[in-house]
Order: C-alpha cells, then sequence, then structure tokens
C-alpha cells in the first residue's frame, strides 16, 4: 500500500515538473498556428519590411517595420538612460553603501521593482509627458517619453543583476588593487568592474528583454503612431503597443496580422533569452 | 565603509577622476532614490485627497467611479491563480530536487522551459491567454481565462523560489529521517516540505505582486467590465486595469489618482510583508 502511494507521488510531481514543458509548448503552437498564416498569406516579407500599416483601408496594407523599429528605437533610448545609471547605483550597493544605509536603500529599490507599470505609465501621462511638452515642444507623448519612463522601469532589473555580478567578484582583486596604492575609485572601477562585465552585460541584456516586451506603461506615453519616426520627439508604435491598441476590435487578417506581430515579439524575447542564458553560462565558469 | 562616501577637497585635488567617479556613483544612487521617492510623493500628494467614500461604494457607475468592484476582482483574480499554481509549482519543484537524477534530460528541459516562461512579457500571455482559453476553449472574456492566464505567467516564479527553498534545507535532515524509517513520501511532506515554507511563501507574495500590478496580460483575457461578476466565466476588471481604463479616458483624473493611491498602497504592503520574511529567513 504504501509502496504504491510512494509510486503515484512520484507520478504526480513527474507530472507537476511537466507542466511548464507543456505550457511553453502550448504556447508555441497556439501563436505560430494563428501567426503564420497570416504572415503567408501578407507575404513574409511585405509584413516585416512592409512600411505602411493601414488596416483599416480596402486594400488593407500590413507592414510591421515601423513597429520593429519603434521598439527598437525605444528599447535603445530605455538603455541609454537606464544602464548608466543602472549600473552605477549597483557599484555603489555593492562597493560604498554602509550597512546601516543598506538597508534602508535595497528594500527602496526593491520596491521600483514591485510598482505596477500602469502606476509607471500614469506617472508617465501625468508628469513626463507635460514636461516635455512644455519645455522641448510637440505633443509630449514621443520616444523620449517613453525611453525615460523605460529607463526608470529596467533600474531595478539592471541593479539587482549587476549588484550581485559585482558582488561576486573574489575580495583579492579589491585588495590587491587597493594594496598597489590604487584609490577605492581605481581599484573598483579598473579591477573589480572590468571582472564582473559578464554579468553586468547579462543585467543590460535582460533589461533589454523588460523594456521590448513592456506594454501598458509604454502605450500610454508613446503616442501610438504607426509610422517610422524621424525625430525622438514624435510618436511612435512598438510592437507590444500595435497588439493592445488592436486586438480589441480587429478580426480576420487583421487580427492574424496582430497575432503574427506577437510572433514576432516572442522570437525577438526568445534571441534575447538564449543570449542571456549564454553570458549567465559563462559568468557561472568565470566564478 | 562610511569613510568611502566623505568627499574632501584635498583628495579631489591629488585624485580628480576618483573624485569624478565618487561623485558618479553618489549622484547615480541618489537619481535612482530620487525618482522612486518623487513617483511615490507626486501619486500620494495628488491621489489620498480624492480618496472620497463614493470612491468605494458598493456598485460601480460613471458619477461615482467605485473601485470596489475592481478590489474585489482583484482579490479573485489573485486566488485562483495562486491555488491552482502553488501546488503545481511546489510538486514541480519537489520533484526536481528531491526525485530527479542529477543530470537528468527532463530537469534540463524544464528548467529550460521555466526560464523561457519567465522571459515573456505579459502581452504575449496576454495573446495566448486570448486564443486558448477565450477562443479555443470558449470561455469568453472572463475571470477564470484571466486567473488561468497569470497561472502560467507566475508558474515559473512559485517553482524557482520553491526550488530555492528546498536546495537550502540541509541534507542530514533528509537522512536523520530516513535513519528513523521514514520514507521519501514521508520525508518530504513532514521534514522537508515545513522546513521550506517561509521559502516558498517568499515566492507566492511575489506572485501576489505580479498579479497585482499585471495590466496587458488580462485586458483581454479577463476583460474591462466594471462589476463584481457572478461567476467565474463573467468578465470583471482588476484595480490596475481599472487604472488604466480611467487614464485612458480621461474624465476623472482626480478619481485616476486616488485609484493609483490604493493601488501603491496594496504593492507597498506586499513589498513589507515580503522584507519582513526575508530578514526572519535571513535572521
Amino acid at each position: 500500500m504504501t509502496m504504491q502511494v510512494e509510486k503515484l507521488m512520484h507520478a504526480v510531481f513527474f507530472i507537476a515538473a511537466l507542466v511548464s514543458i507543456i505550457a511553453v509548448a502550448l504556447i508555441c503552437i497556439f501563436l505560430f498556428a494563428n501567426g503564420i498564416p497570416a504572415m503567408r498569406e501578407i507575404g513574409f516579407l511585405d509584413f516585416l519590411l512592409g512600411q505602411r500599416w493601414a488596416p483599416m483601408n480596402s486594400p488593407p496594407s500590413f507592414g510591421i517595420f515601423p513597429m520593429i523599429v519603434g521598439s527598437i528605437y525605444v528599447t535603445a533610448g530605455a538603455i541609454i538612460i537606464g544602464v548608466p545609471v543602472g549600473v552605477l547605483t549597483a557599484i555603489f550597493l555593492a562597493k560604498y553603501c554602509p550597512a546601516k544605509l543598506y538597508r534602508v536603500v535595497k528594500p527602496a529599490i526593491q520596491l521600483l521593482a514591485g510598482i505596477p507599470s500602469v502606476v509607471y505609465g500614469f506617472f508617465g501621462l501625468m508628469v513626463i509627458v507635460p514636461f516635455i511638452r512644455t519645455y522641448l515642444g510637440g505633443s509630449g507623448y514621443s520616444i523620449l517619453s517613453a525611453s525615460i519612463l523605460l529607463g526608470i522601469m529596467i533600474l531595478p532589473t539592471i541593479i539587482g543583476v549587476s549588484e550581485s555580478a559585482i558582488r561576486a567578484v573574489p575580495r583579492e582583486y579589491y585588495e590587491g588593487a587597493v594594496a598597489l596604492g590604487a584609490t577605492h575609485e581605481r581599484a573598483v572601477f579598473a579591477t573589480v568592474v572590468p571582472a564582473a562585465t559578464s554579468g553586468i552585460l547579462a543585467s543590460i541584456i535582460l533589461g533589454v528583454g523588460r523594456a521590448i516586451g513592456e506594454t501598458m506603461a509604454v502605450v500610454m506615453v508613446a503616442g501610438n503612431q504607426a509610422r517610422v519616426p524621424s525625430s525622438i520627439l514624435q510618436g511612435v508604435r512598438t510592437m507590444t503597443t500595435n497588439v493592445v491598441l488592436e486586438m480589441g476590435y480587429a478580426y480576420g487578417l487583421h487580427r492574424g496580422s496582430l497575432i503574427a506581430t506577437g510572433v514576432i515579439l516572442f522570437v525577438f524575447i526568445l534571441m534575447i533569452n538564449l543570449l542571456f542564458s549564454v553570458l549567465k553560462r559563462r559568468t557561472n565558469y568565470g566564478s | 565603509m562610511g569613510a568611502r562616501l566623505k568627499f574632501s577637497i584635498e583628495t579631489a585635488r591629488r585624485y580628480p577622476l576618483s573624485f569624478v567617479l565618487k561623485v558618479l556613483v553618489v549622484g547615480s544612487a541618489l537619481l535612482t532614490l530620487g525618482a522612486l521617492f518623487f513617483l511615490l510623493a507626486y501619486i500620494i500628494v495628488n491621489g489620498v485627497p480624492h480618496l472620497k467614500p463614493s470612491l468605494f461604494a458598493w456598485k460601480y457607475n460613471t458619477k461615482n467611479v467605485s473601485l470596489v468592484p475592481a478590489l474585489l476582482n482583484t482579490l479573485i483574480i489573485v486566488g485562483i491563480p495562486l491555488i491552482v499554481t502553488v501546488p503545481l509549482g511546489v510538486f514541480s519543484a519537489i520533484y526536481l530536487c528531491e526525485y530527479a537524477k542529477k543530470g537528468s534530460k527532463v530537469v534540463e528541459v524544464v528548467r529550460i522551459t521555466a526560464e523561457t516562461l519567465s522571459g515573456i512579457p505579459s502581452i504575449v500571455y496576454g495573446l495566448f491567454g486570448l486564443l486558448f482559453f477565450v477562443i479555443y476553449l470558449r470561455w469568453g472574456y472572463s475571470i477564470l481565462a484571466g486567473s488561468m492566464t497569470l497561472s502560467i505567467m507566475i508558474l515559473p516564479l512559485i517553482m524557482r523560489t520553491a526550488e530555492e527553498a528546498l536546495l537550502s534545507i540541509p541534507t542530514s535532515l533528509r537522512e536523520a529521517s530516513f535513519a528513523l524509517g521514514a520514507g521519501k513520501l514521508r520525508t518530504v511532506f513532514r521534514i522537508v516540505l515545513p522546513a521550506a515554507i517561509p521559502g516558498i511563501l517568499s515566492g507566492v507574495i511575489l506572485g501576489i505582486g505580479r498579479i497585482v500590478g499585471e495590466t496587458a496580460a488580462l485586458i483581454y483575457t479577463a476583460g474591462t467590465v466594471p462589476r463584481i461578476p457572478g461567476s467565474v466565466f463573467s468578465s470583471g476588471r482588476t484595480l490596475a486595469i481599472h487604472l488604466y481604463t480611467l487614464s485612458s479616458e480621461g474624465f476623472h483624473t482626480n478619481e485616476a489618482f486616488a485609484t493609483a493611491v490604493v493601488l501603491l498602497i496594496i504593492v507597498l504592503l506586499i513589498n513589507a510583508l515580503s522584507a519582513g520574511l526575508a530578514r526572519r529567513l535571513g535572521g
């Protein structure tokens, strides 16, 4: 009897472990099965490189090139703003912060990670958009607004992963440098940080993943015009926001093309994940 | 380490580069914290004055824009995924830590898929939920469809934290249990799992935080109806979606601020809970 129960539960645990495999398989099947036919109908290259997104016109055109460019612009902006601040803050936490202060600062940064993206979006809508409208011109709904907001949103990701990478560097690196007469800053920036490079890179890639996948905060501040922008003060539409804006009323090929947009986004994310796990593996071997 | 934060003119003159770097490091930390406090203060200052009783009326209408139905929906949409995913995630972690052989192929695939799941953006979960639960299974926009979508979304989180908790239990505990004649199952449920509960709980709290803040995965699965649902097959908006609709409609900015305050208070409570738990685990 007990043997049977043991065997049964072993099977139950095993099946539970398989659920994540099943989930990934289902997600792939349903996205691809609904997205690929639409892509084929539009024409793969016309879909990816088409400059015009006009799903309601007759004949309609479904080019998502502006959205791919939009996602890349907004993500690049977030990285330019978020990475320097994030990495330097991680250095602060790992190498400067006194223990007493750390007990306050660390939870504050975790709180930054816990704030919902709609709240960020609402904040961007109320503060960043009017600020840019007043001081830099344009409507305020722009690549710049989205980049600033996403730059803040990816901070906790970058700080968390970078900090643990910096902490993983053996103490001897730092102590050796100081023993040779280096100042604290020189020891940190010339020996510890270079040794943590692959971990810091991993944090940046994770940040890219967060930024490219963010939807609600972007949709509220980016303006959402489906065209290739010519200035950072112009509005832009990303792949994520394309889906969320039109899915509510789309049908037929239009709906298919939105799912296909999701497929392209999914492929982007898979590549980013792959890059991240390669880098993370390298970090593990290094230490 | 306090000495490292002191700025003196003498050292600045002797090591100008070091001085600049120090200014940058401290400046960045201040900028990060400044962004957080500005955001919190801005929303609280603008929102608290609008926390009127009408906002907490039992029924929503366009006049009072009550957030109570959304709050109740949020509770339901937090509850169902936890009921579904906590046992699944914990069992799956038990398999990975206690049962699977080292270097097993299945374990490797499970790890890779769990990592993949945790990187998928919420809008892709939303699309999947729409295609699978709403359309294929014909559940329609419903609390259940939204809950199941979120169940998958928080699965990797629950799995990872449970796994870490199980791995932190010393092997000697298991050996002692075996030595007393307990079987594998009894050891897992009576010895290992109770010791791992605080770690599992911290994962659960993180999961609650993610669900409370989720929007993109819910908008096309649970829908945006501002009512208390009759059953799990009717649509209902959560607090985060409520805030999104209010701010995108643009008619109720004050109420949106107040809703954001309520959402922030919930997030702050969850964070405090998880920090308290982490302190207990560490100490």
